[in-house]
């Protein structure tokens, strides 16, 4: 169940651009175990959205089915939201844009939501290049059905009931990174340093932004030996960078670590500021980021930032050459071919 | 002998992939220019090249456009198929056979004739590239033809002009082929045969148009923005369809399009673009045949519970599993009707002519935003990829695109709190807000499980319990929404009934005029669409026997009737075909007459049996 947040909030809470407070961001109040990494993704999402001044209304919320699934009643109260069917997101989603591909998408997933039934869609929706915000919370166990290992999971860690998982996981940043994926970044639920402008680039990201969150599940995976517990993310964790969103005009930079810095332009003049930590990888050298994480995988770290990005690659609406206005606003005098063209039509089958 | 006038049949036997299929539509088509009526149909096998395929036309002065038994005239150009397709032809027929080899004597009947003509070797004599003269063996025994059967030679020369406009060496080879086989018939044989065409004016404004590109149209007009879909065989006809129609009407002055169109990957994925574009406010739709349907169904199920709005067309073929995919049948009904788990069921329309496959898939878009549920267009092979002489389209001037309960802006801002699933109009129609209307107003969450009348998730089984009975009420509204059924009374009153649908239809009012010329009197109802209204019901309730036509082994017409309507299984009668080809006149009445007589001569075998 659902519980209703107080309306009351604190006349002094500050305002962003369309003069809206943190407070028309939010959603319902979480039903998820305490501590969930979920709801900490949720919390990044909703101060993106509201550092970006986004219009909460203009903004659509799709998601699967899961734990991670649930979370878009937990955030963004005043957009539409699709919980659709387990596996399906993609596919719901790519139907949704192509209605409007003027409105903000974001598509939430789980691992078992992604890496196991939905793998299918998963795939293909990266080849499409389609506009959206891909979040996968993962927590490498199916935590709505009670802990079974997913296919996230990594090979030898260890579940709450003590068996050890032996098949080999799939890594969905290198997976999409493989498949074309746009734009490809990989945090921690615990690192809202990293999530919030990671999360702001992705919404600007004209194309797929697929950002992986290591988001582990108190319940069911937080254990010794888990190898997507907080205790283990937290030791295994290396950021390829610090980094930070400017939108156009307005420029914050934070250099808060050594090393040399990039920048990533976005066609709409915003840009994406890396501090990057490690020196063989470029975001932008597709080569260089699979090196980068086939190396963390042997060295047992987690490599987290933004991995690749790509922003010459066309979305789905222009590979289609879908016309400027949103489909979903045609009337009939755009549509309907009419009455007489019907009589050629007729007079060709005659 | 007495002559027979545009009443008899033609089967073609060729190798698929040998250019045969435009030579045959050639043939049907300057029959239909004749203005006499006219049914081909294809009988083709799975596969791309190599393996036999028939052609089939039927010529019925009558206007008969199903399918009848008993071949009249065989044109066998497909060694492969021979020894049957001899044995196929009707006692006192005609066997057109390649005479270039000498007939096997094993193939030879003293009860048909034979009329070889050796079109290889006159194909070889007459042009030099290797294609051309397979292609055009094809078009010299159409040339025999229209010696044959009396073709209209101008009809048929302006036909070719028309089909290759624009390229004179073209036209003139296939002028050529055509005059050598005519004149191959004027020099060895008598013509016409027994059997001929005569012109007349009976098509006055018909089109002839295969079911496929009807559907495709119907979605254009109908004003779908997405279409997305998984290739399968026999719907797949649809997509192209939409794809070129959309090219020609549904480009901006930027070129740009009006339109997306995906080639999904698998029909889950398919079903799920189409649910995602609904519910963001653009008319969406896909088009399958069975094996899709099963997959799709869970979000079916989805779009039934949460109340988005879709189109599927299904052009079924025969089941189970993949079944014989380029064979017909009606057999997804309750796969369709009740498709996905739990207490669901969905809208079914049955078209039975390219002319209500444009219609009711037009309708099927207004009808599925009126009722925001999914909607079915349930056509099958036959009519999907076949011609068949139809009424031609017609669209209303100025007719407006039924969107159902969509609140606006300024809806939102007049009303007070907002409930998705709230039923305000008392018809279980509630009202729906596409993404975006207003800033603060509007905004719910769809899902899949269950919710109170705020959208909100509940467990509550008493919310349940009303939303799953608004559903109910929902449906109810629909009866009274879907077409109507067609019903023809007789002449005399009569206790019994016929009850068909979609492409049954033909054979099932040809059955009805042949028992009526035997003295067997039957009222008819054509059924138009699943939920049954009270017209169907009254039907079913003011006739003692009704016999349920339908092209699938389980009669699955007749159990819907029986789970809807509650009536007494045993006075529907079912009347099955299921071999996979169109059903025909003749296997509907023999049926009918069948049941009448065991009736009426109850069987005391079994008595007898026991002395």
């Amino acid at each position: 169940m659902s519980y209703l947040k107080p309306l009351f909030s604190h006349p002094k809470l500050p305002k962003n651009k369309l003069g809206y407070t943190l407070k028309e961001y939010e959603g319902s109040l979480s039903t998820l175990c305490a501590g969930c990494g979920h709801d900490s993704i949720s919390a990044a999402i909703v101060r993106a959205c509201f550092e970006l001044s986004i219009e909460p209304h203009l903004v659509a919320k799709i998601s699967g089915i899961g734990c991670s699934s649930k979370t878009p009643t937990y955030f963004l109260g005043n957009s539409h939201g699709f919980n659709s069917v387990h596996g399906r997101m993609p596919s719901v989603a790519t139907g949704a844009n192509m209605a409007n591909k003027e409105l903000v998408y974001f598509g939430v997933s789980g691992d078992g939501d992604s890496a196991s039934i939905g793998m299918g869609q998963f795939v293909h929706v990266i080849r499409r290049n389609l506009n959206i915000v891909y979040v996968v919370m993962n927590n490498g166990c199916y935590g709505l059905t009670k802990g079974q290992d997913s296919a996230t999971a990594d090979r030898g860690s260890k579940n709450k009931s003590g068996s050890v998982n032996p098949f080999e996981a799939i890594d969905l940043a290198s997976m999409a990174i493989e498949l074309g994926a746009s734009f490809v970044a990989q945090s921690f639920s615990g690192d809202k340093q990293q999530l919030i402008p990671l999360l702001k680039a992705a919404i600007q990201h004209p194309g797929f932004a697929f950002i992986n969150v290591i988001s582990p599940c108190v319940t069911f995976n937080n254990n010794p030996g888990s190898t997507k517990s907080y205790d283990y993310v937290r030791e295994h964790i290396e950021a390829t960078s610090a980094l930070d969103f400017v939108p156009v005009k307005k420029e914050i930079r934070v250099n808060y670590a050594e090393g040399a810095s990039a920048e990533v332009g976005l066609h709409d003049g915003s840009k994406i500021h890396l501090n990057k930590l490690s020196m063989d990888w470029d975001p932008e050298d597709r080569i260089s980021v699979v090196n980068a994480l086939q190396n963390a995988k042997v060295k047992e770290e987690i490599l987290t930032g933004l991995l690749y990005v790509n922003t010459d690659w066309k979305d789905l609406s222009r590979t289609l050459n879908i016309t400027d206005s949103p489909l979903n606003r045609l009337k009939e005098s755009d549509l309907c071919p009419g009455t007489e063209e019907l009589q050629h039509i007729n007079e060709g089958f005659r | 002998m007495k002559t027979r006038i545009n009443d008899f049949i033609v089967r073609f036997a060729n190798v698929n992939g040998t250019g045969s299929a435009s030579a045959n539509y050639l043939f049907a088509k300057t029959i239909f220019r004749m203005g006499i009526p006219v049914t081909p149909k294809n009988i083709f096998p799975s596969n791309i090249q190599g393996l036999p395929t028939w052609y089939e036309v039927r010529v019925s002065e009558k206007g008969y456009l199903g399918r009848r038994e008993g071949i009249d005239l065989m044109i066998s150009v497909n060694p492969q198929s021979m020894a049957k397709d001899v044995q196929s032809v009707k006692p006192g027929g005609y066997f057109i056979y390649d005479s270039t080899k000498k007939l096997n004597p094993d193939y030879e009947r003293a009860d048909i004739h034979y009329l070889g003509i050796p079109m290889m070797e006159m194909a070889t004599k007459a042009f030099e590239d290797p294609r051309k003269r397979q292609l055009l063996k094809n078009i010299i025994y159409v040339g025999a033809l229209v010696r044959l059967l009396d073709m209209d030679q101008q009809t048929i020369r302006e036909l070719i002009s028309e089909q290759f406009e624009g390229k004179k060496a073209l036209i003139e080879a296939n002028f050529q082929a055509l005059t050598l086989g005519m004149e191959f018939v004027e020099k060895n044989y008598d013509f016409p045969l027994s059997f001929r065409l005569e012109k007349r004016n009976l098509l006055e404004n018909k089109i002839l148009v295969d079911g496929n590109t009807a559907c495709g149209l119907g979605a254009v007009y109908g004003g779908a923005t997405l279409m997305a879909w998984y290739p399968i065989t026999p719907s797949t006809s649809v997509a192209e369809a939409f794809e070129s129609f959309c090219e020609k009407y549904r480009r901006d002055e930027d070129g740009k399009n009006k339109y997306a169109f995906i080639q999904a990957e698998d029909e889950l994925a398919a079903m799920g673009m189409v649910i995602g574009a609904n519910w963001n406010g653009a008319r969406a739709f896909t088009a399958t045949s069975g094996p899709g349907v099963s997959l799709m169904s869970e979000f079916l199920g989805l779009g039934y519970f949460a109340e988005v709005p879709a189109v599927l067309i299904d052009v079924q073929r025969a089941g189970p599993s993949t079944g014989m995919p380029t064979r017909t049948q009606q057999s997804d009904l309750l796969a369709a009707g009740y498709a996905s788990h739990g207490d669901t069921k969905h809208i079914l329309l049955f078209p039975a002519s390219p002319k209500e496959c444009f219609e009711l898939t037009a309708e099927a878009f207004d009808l599925a935003e009126q009722l925001q549920t999914p909607v079915f267009v349930m056509t099958d092979l036959d009519l999907g990829m076949n011609d068949h002489v139809s009424d031609p389209f017609e669209w209303e001037k100025e007719r407006k695109y039924q969107r159902g309960k969509v609140l606006t802006t300024e809806d939102l801002e007049n009303i007070g709190k907002y409930g998705r699933y709230l039923d305000s109009d008392g018809d279980g129609i509630p009202y729906r807000t596409y993404p975006g209307t207003h800033p603060t107003k509007g905004a719910f969450f769809t899902r899949g499980t269950s919710k109170d009348e705020y959208a909100a998730y509940t467990e509550d089984g008493a919310a349940y319990k009303r939303n799953m009975d608004r559903l109910t009420l929902k449906w109810n509204t629909a009866k009274t929404l879907v077409p109507n059924a067609l019903i023809q009374h007789s002449d005399t009153s009569s206790s019994l009934g016929i009850l068909y649908f979609g492409t049954s239809t033909f054979s099932s009012e040809e059955a009805r005029d042949i028992l009526s010329e035997e003295g067997i009197q039957v009222d008819s109802l054509r059924l138009k669409a699943f939920p049954f209204g009270k017209e169907v019901e009254d039907f079913v309730e003011s006739h003692r026997v009704i016999f349920v036509i339908e092209q699938n082994r389980d009669a699955q017409m007749r159990k819907m009737i029986v789970m809807e309507l509650n009536c007494h299984p045993q006075k529907l009668v079912p009347i099955l075909n299921y071999d996979g080809m169109p059903i025909t006149a003749d296997a509907i009445k023999s049926q009918i007459v069948s049941y009448l007589n065991t009736e009426s001569n109850p069987n005391h075998e079994l008595s007898k049996a026991t002395v």
